[in-house]
């Protein structure tokens, strides 16, 4: 039984979900090679060669694979998928993107976001916003998955020592094409990594009120985010949404300011170790799920909390 | 230009699930139903590039059961021509439903398919992308801006950074993201007018597809409980308990 692990990359350096992946691969049991495919990206091969229990690095370096354009991605897997029982990405928007396009054309199902591996063939998997899990069983002959990150513990980046291999396939499928992309910069961890998080809802107000957001993460080397009220009201970018269509956090802690606390937005942060609730309305539904809860106005307890940390 | 869109029945998104007592399910009996809200923006924006006189006809279709046709009628009263019904059981898996979409493209040859990013009941984000693949067309996965230009499309894709966007030749899949636009509500006389509007059942067997799942779902439970917080009374208070109780600051 060989797994493949798609890496999740930005060709410059490995993205730590692909870590958690293989966590995931390392539980199913078997042979894990992992694919880099991308451009100019030999030093994320490298380092997908040095972490722990990876046998082999396959890398397809080449223009089509760029900026990981689905399309073409999708081809590449499918070309060399027969190797492989099991093929394995992280439940990012990239692994979302071009891996059901690798199952239908196996003529396999996928299972998304797969947070437990109960067996070779069967996996656990939220439904419903994470208000059910589902136990699933897959008798198709290769196992297409994604993996959500936050349910697996990352495996050890360095002490493997895995050979590189380059593949001489050429995927371009040649139905799309890249044409630009704005990414958002910030100086803070990155939300899905982050072992503090600080989310601010709609009672926020405005943009500018997030600062008070801003100066508590610094404090506490947090990453900010927000609710899907925050970000339709223009207060923040969408990237910063946790929740059902945004991004699953998992951190030690979540401070959760001025939301309310809606079952779409549960569901992408209720796996956190602990989480506090900063709101002035008591029935909110955040203090049913709040480890410690505090019913204050959030423009006078949050510089406060901050003053004093 | 033909714009396809694909709905979904499924539970009502502010009803919490129930999972049955003998963990084989969640219980859908007397739940309300609707439209799944992804696919609320995929009716929304095809029936704005009808208004912009992008698309010429806007078809709808929904698979599963014959109560799946409220959903089809509810597409037709935003401004959907007609609907087409894919008669099953409900809930095939992802896989089945792309490959009867993917024959509903070959006999309806549309520019545009717009479908939902994800269903809300089973979370999969897997149909447009597996219709795309069977139909061999490019996908603009989590679209948060549509545009038609001659005979491609330019789709700006929400990802974990930030933006992308794309360019893909047409016919081309898109599906929509929460940001797309805002849905509008459907007016009574035009709910009216929706039920006089041309809706065909379609088994299965007459496109040649075989439903079946090679899936098999083991159990449904719920997802462990959280223990019960406390309140605290002052922002002290709250720094001493994340100190020295919960030892994560």
């Amino acid at each position: 039984m060989t797994i493949l692990v798609i890496a999740e990359h930005d060709n410059k350096e490995l993205k730590p979900a692909t870590l958690s992946t293989l966590a995931a691969a390392t539980a199913i049991g078997g042979d894990v090679h992992v694919l880099v495919a991308g451009k100019d990206c030999e030093a994320v091969a490298q380092s997908a060669a040095q972490a722990a229990g990876v046998a082999k690095v396959l890398l397809a370096d080449n223009d089509a694979y760029e900026h990981q354009l689905a399309e073409n991605i999708g081809d590449l897997v499918v070309a060399i998928a027969s190797d492989f029982s099991h093929i394995l990405a992280s439940a990012t928007t990239t692994g979302k993107n071009f891996m059901p396009r690798v199952a239908a054309r196996l003529d396999v199902n996928q299972i998304s976001e797969v947070i437990a591996v109960e067996a070779p063939d069967t996996f656990k998997r939220p439904i419903y916003a994470g208000n059910a899990i589902a136990t699933v069983k897959s008798d198709d002959a290769v196992k297409v998955m994604t993996v959500r990150g936050t349910a697996f513990d990352a495996v050890a980046a360095e002490g493997g020592s895995a050979e590189v291999v380059a593949l001489s396939e050429a995927c371009d499928a040649g139905v799309s094409s890249f044409v630009k992309e704005e990414l958002t910069v910030s100086e803070r961890p990155e939300l899905t990594s982050a072992s503090v998080v600080i989310s601010g809802g709609r009672g926020l107000g405005n943009g500018e009120n997030f600062d008070i957001l801003y100066k508590l993460a610094d404090k506490l080397g947090a990453a900010v985010g927000a609710s899907r009220a925050a970000v339709d009201a223009g207060f923040v970018p969408n990237d910063m949404q946790v929740g059902q269509t945004g991004k699953m956090v998992a951190p030690d802690l979540y401070i959760a300011v001025g939301l309310s606390g809606a079952i779409q937005h549960l569901a992408g942060m209720k796996e956190s170790k602990i989480i506090v609730a900063i709101n002035k309305d008591e029935e909110a539904p955040i203090f049913q799920v709040a480890d410690y809860g505090l019913v204050a106005d959030l423009f006078e307890a949050v510089p406060e909390l901050e003053g004093k940390l | 230009m033909k714009v396809l869109v694909a709905i979904k029945r499924v539970i009502d998104y502010n009803v919490k699930v129930r999972v049955k007592a003998d963990n084989s399910d969640v219980d859908l009996a007397n739940v309300k139903m609707a439209m799944n809200p992804f696919c609320e923006i995929a009716v929304e924006e095809a029936v704005r590039l009808k208004e912009a006189g992008t698309a010429s006809e806007v078809v709808v279709v929904s698979i599963g059961s014959k109560a799946c046709e409220e959903q089809v009628r509810a597409a037709l009263a935003l401004g959907a021509d007609r609907g087409i019904r894919i008669d099953t059981e409900d809930g095939p898996d992802s896989l089945s439903v792309a490959k009867l979409l993917a024959k509903v493209v070959e006999q309806e040859q549309p520019g545009l398919i717009i479908l939902g990013k994800q269903a809300i009941d089973s979370d999969n984000n897997q149909t447009g992308q597996m219709l795309a693949a069977l139909v061999g067309c490019g996908q603009g996965t989590f679209a948060s801006e549509v545009k038609v230009d001659g005979d491609t499309v330019a789709v700006t894709r929400e990802i974990d950074g930030g933006l992308q966007t794309v360019s893909l030749n047409l016919p081309a899949v898109v599906t929509t993201d929460l940001r797309l636009n805002e849905p509008r509500y459907a007016k009574l006389p035009d709910i009216m007018k929706a039920k006089r509007k041309p809706l065909a059942v379609q088994t299965p067997d007459e496109l040649g597809v075989s439903v079946g799942s090679k899936l098999s779902l083991v159990k449904v439970e719920l997802p462990s409980e959280r223990q019960a917080g406390i309140k605290v009374g002052s922002v002290d208070e709250l720094i001493d308990k994340l100190r020295n109780e919960a030892k994560v600051i």
